[in-house]
């Protein structure tokens, strides 16, 4: 089927437009990935940056780095403005993160690229809302870091309220403009996303080639089909917080005021409503592309598929009824917070199928460590660090203790920055082959790994220690006894740097220089439908539909 | 769509796939449109969920006094909070009271305007322990409608309460000893729309029986 959709391409030169037509004006999955992954790495970059400014002013106690932003001449002054800078980093790390680097990597990118393909569609289901889903993006990151540059709190620049947006910070505490551009591009990507989570969701359940049943799937693509029905249920209720939000702000309502007889607290439910389904929305992708490259380099299929695929949907399912556990400190009464304990604890068994599931998958395999073999053994190793954590801090008794402080920190760092990210790398080196026709460099793509690993490491397994010891996060000084494991986790990030820079002499090798890769580069492990096309795919493939045995 | 760049095997089979797509994809709107309507659902129903069960300290309101009045005693303290940006004094005219749990009890909290014009405010309340919000009963309140003060006026404003004997029923409520009602007054931005609101709820108030 590869030769014939190669074929069929030449006969559609009216659709394949070139220059930046081909790209402005996309209606083809394959395009909208790559420029969602491109927009993904920028993002991360930015993103990325900021945390540095961060780590580097941790190094030591006092203020000596973002001091050097500030314009203010009286020393009181500026302590207070690098501070608030602190705040405005802190808040714009977060979003950008969550919003710009891993939910487009994840979904829109490895996403777009390859759903269709693993279901034998042509294309998505509504390709030029796939177009508008990617052009939301780069206005609404726009829109956040502009917001870094005009008036928040009086005389401050910049919205310092933390990516969960809380009032009455985020409404009596910052007058200026800075909070409404921040959730005006909330509004935009969250759009963005809905679109792309009702275009997956029609693919997925309406596209699928002949003999695709739904238990015949890729994981990749169920993880993905949990994930459009976690953005679907939960964006829209972030929306309209933020409205809520927004009009309060700007329109006198008083939703989160207690003056009009409004409740605070109701925005930290809505917002955990939709933002404990966020996390999982940012890593069930993630647990696609790792059981893809497990069963590949293992030469097996995957143990348990059934299990597997039904594992995330439990976990997609109880992740909407945990979320009172990031309120526990909001005054909940004991019952409540003995529910949402219970609740949140048994999110570990569908995650503890999945991590036996990977574990009895390599079991008995003829395992090859390719580079990302390492990153998917990488992820597991670190997911389930930062699990056993997760499991330590649903309790509400313990959290009372650890609420807001580092090993808060390090527990979402390892579940997000060390898993979902190693899970973008290893989609990265799995399919760089597939969708640039060229092959990365095997010992490049290990150092990196390594180097990451031993970096990513020692930045965040510290802030255990600091954690547990009371170092509160958030607060970008700290007294003396904390400086010891926050200088190690600052030279942690600068040997990340190194390893990130790795990446991309890497990307650039592959992209110049790389070997080209064969239809299937990784041999019979790989049996999803991407590795019967060609490398890179035809511009239109399966114009007659693979038939599934 | 997708159906129209690729050579369909024929027209009908395509244009049942854009039919069916475009059903996933309105009920997939109408979902985020049923989301985006169950968060703001969530406002009232919320205010309900505290009225009702007595969530976060949030007190009941009665019409009457409870039958039964027990032997038992429950003290209660008075607790008063000015927003900024008031300008008014507000404070308990008592600091606690001792009453039987059941018996209706008045207090009386003092507010002045200190400030230089007529200013409107409206008090929000509630109780700590929070647990106790469902037993302790208002029967009258100055916190249920606006106030409104002159320059330089002071004013006296009731409460009529009760704890209701229920609360010695509840394994988690009835050790409570003692219960503090707090009361904080915020500014009413509108000073002209409050005046005619005042003079309504106060004709309403003054229909309401106190025993």
């Amino acid at each position: 089927m590869a030769h014939a959709s190669a074929h069929a391409h030449d006969d559609h030169a009216h659709d394949h437009p070139t220059g930046w037509r081909r790209w402005l004006l996309s209606t083809n999955h394959k395009d909208i990935g790559t420029l969602y992954l491109i927009f993904s790495i920028i993002a991360g970059i930015v993103g990325g940056a900021m945390s540095g400014l961060m780590r580097e002013e941790l190094m030591q106690p006092g203020m000596q780095v973002l001091t050097a932003f500030s314009s203010a001449s009286d020393p009181a002054a500026a302590i207070d403005q690098s501070y608030h800078l602190w705040n405005v980093l802190i808040s714009a790390h977060g979003l950008i993160m969550v919003f710009f680097m891993v939910m487009p990597a994840v979904i829109g990118g490895f996403g777009n690229w390859f759903v269709p393909i693993m279901v034998g569609a042509p294309d998505m289901a509504f390709p030029r809302m796939n177009n508008i889903s990617f052009w939301l993006m780069p206005p609404a990151l726009i829109l956040l870091v502009c917001s870094m540059f005009v008036e928040g709190p009086a005389g401050q620049l910049g919205f310092g309220g933390g990516w969960t947006v809380y009032p009455p910070l985020s409404t009596a505490g910052h007058p200026g403009p800075a909070t409404d551009y921040g959730i005006l591009a909330l509004h935009i990507a969250g759009a963005s996303s809905i679109l792309g989570a009702i275009n997956f969701i029609t693919t997925i359940l309406n596209m699928r080639a002949p003999g695709m049943t739904l238990h015949k799937m890729p994981l990749f693509v169920w993880s993905v089909l949990v994930t459009a029905f976690l953005l679907l249920l939960s964006l829209p209720v972030l929306a309209g917080a933020i409205t809520m939000l927004l009009t309060d702000r700007n329109f006198g309502t008083t939703f989160f005021d207690p003056a009009g007889g409004g409740d605070p607290i109701l925005y930290q439910h809505l917002f955990w409503f939709f933002g404990h389904p966020e996390v999982y929305i940012m890593i069930l992708p993630a647990f696609g592309i790792i059981s893809h490259i497990v069963s590949t380099f293992s030469k097996k299929p995957v143990f348990g598929y059934l299990g597997m695929a039904y594992a995330m949907v439990a976990i997609g399912f109880v992740g909407f009824v945990v979320w009172a556990h990031h309120m526990y400190t909001a005054g909940l009464d004991v019952d409540t917070k003995a529910y949402f304990t219970a609740a949140t604890m048994i999110i570990a068994v569908p995650t503890g199928v999945k991590i036996f599931s990977w574990i009895a998958t390599m079991w008995g395999g003829s395992i090859t460590f390719n580079t990302p073999m390492l990153w998917a053994i990488g992820f597991i190793f670190l997911f389930t660090v930062g699990g056993v954590t997760g499991v330590v801090l649903s309790n509400a008794g313990v959290d009372v203790a650890l609420h807001d402080t580092y090993y808060v920190v390090a527990h979402f760092h390892y579940v997000l920055s060390l898993g979902a990210v190693f899970a973008i790398f290893a989609g990265w080196y799995y399919w760089i082959g597939k969708m640039s026709g060229r092959q990365y460099n095997e010992f490049l793509g290990k150092l990196h790994f390594w180097v990451m690993f031993i970096g990513v490491n020692l930045i965040f397994f510290p802030q255990h220690f600091l954690g547990l010891n009371g170092m509160p996060r958030r607060i970008p000084d700290y007294p003396d006894a904390f400086e010891y494991w926050n200088m190690v986790s600052s030279w942690g990030y600068r040997i990340t740097i190194i390893g990130v820079a790795i990446f991309f002499v890497n990307v650039i090798y592959t992209l110049l220089a790389g070997k080209k890769a064969g239809d299937n580069p990784w041999g019979e492990g790989a049996n999803t439908l991407e590795w019967t096309l060609s490398s890179p795919p035809p511009f239109h493939q399966f114009e007659t539909l693979p038939k599934i045995k | 769509m997708s159906a129209t760049e690729t050579p369909p095997p024929d027209d009908a089979g395509t244009h049942a796939l854009a039919r069916r797509n475009r059903r996933v994809g309105m009920i997939a709107f109408g979902v985020v449109a049923g989301m985006v309507g169950m968060s703001y659902a969530a406002v009232p129903l919320y205010q309900m969920f505290c009225q009702v069960t007595g969530f976060g300290g949030t007190t009941q309101r009665a019409d009457a006094a409870p039958t039964r009045v027990t032997g038992q005693t429950i003290s209660v303290r008075f607790d008063a909070n000015v927003a900024p940006g008031l300008g008014w004094g507000f404070m308990p005219e008592q600091t606690a009271q001792t009453l039987k749990i059941g018996e209706q009890k008045l207090a009386f909290y003092k507010a002045v305007n200190n400030s230089g014009e007529p200013v409107s405010g409206q008090a929000v309340f509630n109780v700590t322990p929070d647990i106790a919000g469902q037993y302790f009963n208002k029967i009258e309140c100055f916190c249920f409608t606006e106030q409104k003060l002159e320059p330089g006026q002071a004013i006296d404003m009731p409460v009529v309460y009760f704890v209701d004997p229920a609360i010695l029923d509840d394994p988690q409520a009835r050790k409570i000893s003692e219960i503090t009602l707090s009361y904080t007054f915020y500014k009413m931005d509108k000073p002209a729309d409050a005046t005619q609101r005042t003079s309504q709820t106060s004709a309403a108030v003054k229909g309401a029986t106190r025993s």
